[in-house]
């Protein structure tokens, strides 16, 4: 760590913010995914829950 | 993602841009894994919910990614010997090999429990088997082993159609098992001839290819066999009736073109000249294995269309 200069740390900071990004896309993608799924599975029986 | 590590040597934080991670799942290869997974997915009878489709789809694509990082994480040590592969993100130095290893191994987990899930087990079960069949059996075990090693390794590569296929049925069948047939025969003239004008690359780096452990006439004589063994499977589809007489007559030109081009290399003794009969066999072994699998999917596809419509 000693031997970054501030712009490597910099860079290092901006490219972990990228794949944190990245990552946050993937899971929020993987949930939709799951969601849509779930409703195609179910498809109209959805609507026929007991009251 | 690593970011603190026991070697001193190693940085204290991942250097990794997220187009690297992406490189690690070779999207070349995935290509033509989705390509052929697709074609398996259509001509399957019955049909699935696109949505369905979809999924499974990008599952086998993320399977098949995951099994490029893990090889990727192995072979480190011989893709920084090549120029072919030196400047995966490995070697390059811009992923560590522990963080391709656990990016691996989340995305395989991943990518077969949502398969599962979402689509059905057989199917699941199929992308698990060819995961560690690519990274555990062929990368870790023959690759470095045996002059056969593309042989039983290219398995790993055949399987995306059947998978493609038991997304929609839940079942293994012989039509999907000829599908797997035709690119399991393909793949070892495909790769010979690669590694016959390659023939250095692989020398330096210690790997067993056919032409560096049993000579070029060895190499240039099984082409040979598996491009006739090769056409004959090609064939089946249409000799077994599931797909048109229109598909037969184009597999059969295509494979007496496989079939030319082989023949052509066995021919050559000239080292010279037979290099370059192996790069038009390799270059045409690629359209060949493409436009088989486009006139399958269309014949097949345009069928049921046809049929659903009456």
């Amino acid at each position: 760590m000693s031997e970054l200069t501030p712009e490597q740390t910099e860079e290092l900071k901006k490219r972990r913010r990228k794949r944190s990004i990245a990552l946050a896309l993937v899971l929020g993608a993987l949930a939709i995914l799951f969601y849509a799924v779930t409703i195609v599975k179910i498809g109209p029986a959805i609507f026929q829950r007991p009251l | 993602m690593t970011f603190v590590s026991d070697q001193n040597e190693r940085p204290l934080y991942s250097s990794a841009d997220v187009e690297d991670y992406f490189a690690l799942l070779k999207p070349r290869v995935m290509s033509l894994v989705i390509f052929t997974a697709i074609v398996g997915l259509l001509v399957a009878p019955g049909a699935v919910h696109p949505l369905i489709g979809f999924t499974a789809i990008l599952c086998i694509a993320i399977g098949a990614g995951a099994s490029g990082a893990l090889n990727m994480w192995y072979d480190a040590d011989i893709d920084a010997i090549m120029s072919r592969t030196v400047n995966r993100p490995i070697p390059a130095g811009k992923v560590t090999k522990q963080e391709a290893l656990a990016f691996g191994l989340v995305l395989s987990a991943f990518s077969v429990l949502t398969l599962g899930l979402l689509v059905n087990w057989v199917a699941a079960g199929l992308l698990a088997f060819t995961i560690f069949f690519y990274a555990v059996i062929y990368t870790m075990w023959l690759k470095r082993w045996t002059p056969q090693n593309i042989v039983i390794g290219g398995a790993a590569g055949s399987f995306p159609p059947m998978i493609g296929w038991a997304a929609v049925t839940g079942t293994i069948t012989i039509e999907s098992v000829i599908l797997f047939l035709i690119i399991f025969l393909w793949t070892p003239p495909h790769f010979w001839a690669l590694a016959l004008y390659k023939k250095g690359d692989y020398q330096e780096a210690g790997i067993p290819m056919l032409p560096n452990v049993k000579g070029e006439r060895a190499t240039q004589n099984q082409i040979l066999i598996y491009s006739l063994l090769l056409a004959a499977v090609a064939l089946a589809p249409a000799l077994l009736g599931f797909a048109s007489y229109a598909y037969g007559a184009a597999a059969a030109l295509l494979s007496a073109g496989f079939v030319f081009y082989a023949a052509i290399l066995w021919r050559k003794d000239d080292l010279v000249e037979m290099k370059k009969a192996a790069r038009k066999l390799f270059a045409f072994s690629l359209v060949y294995l493409f436009a088989i699998f486009l006139v399958l999917a269309a014949d097949m596809g345009a069928t049921k269309v046809l049929g659903s419509m009456i």
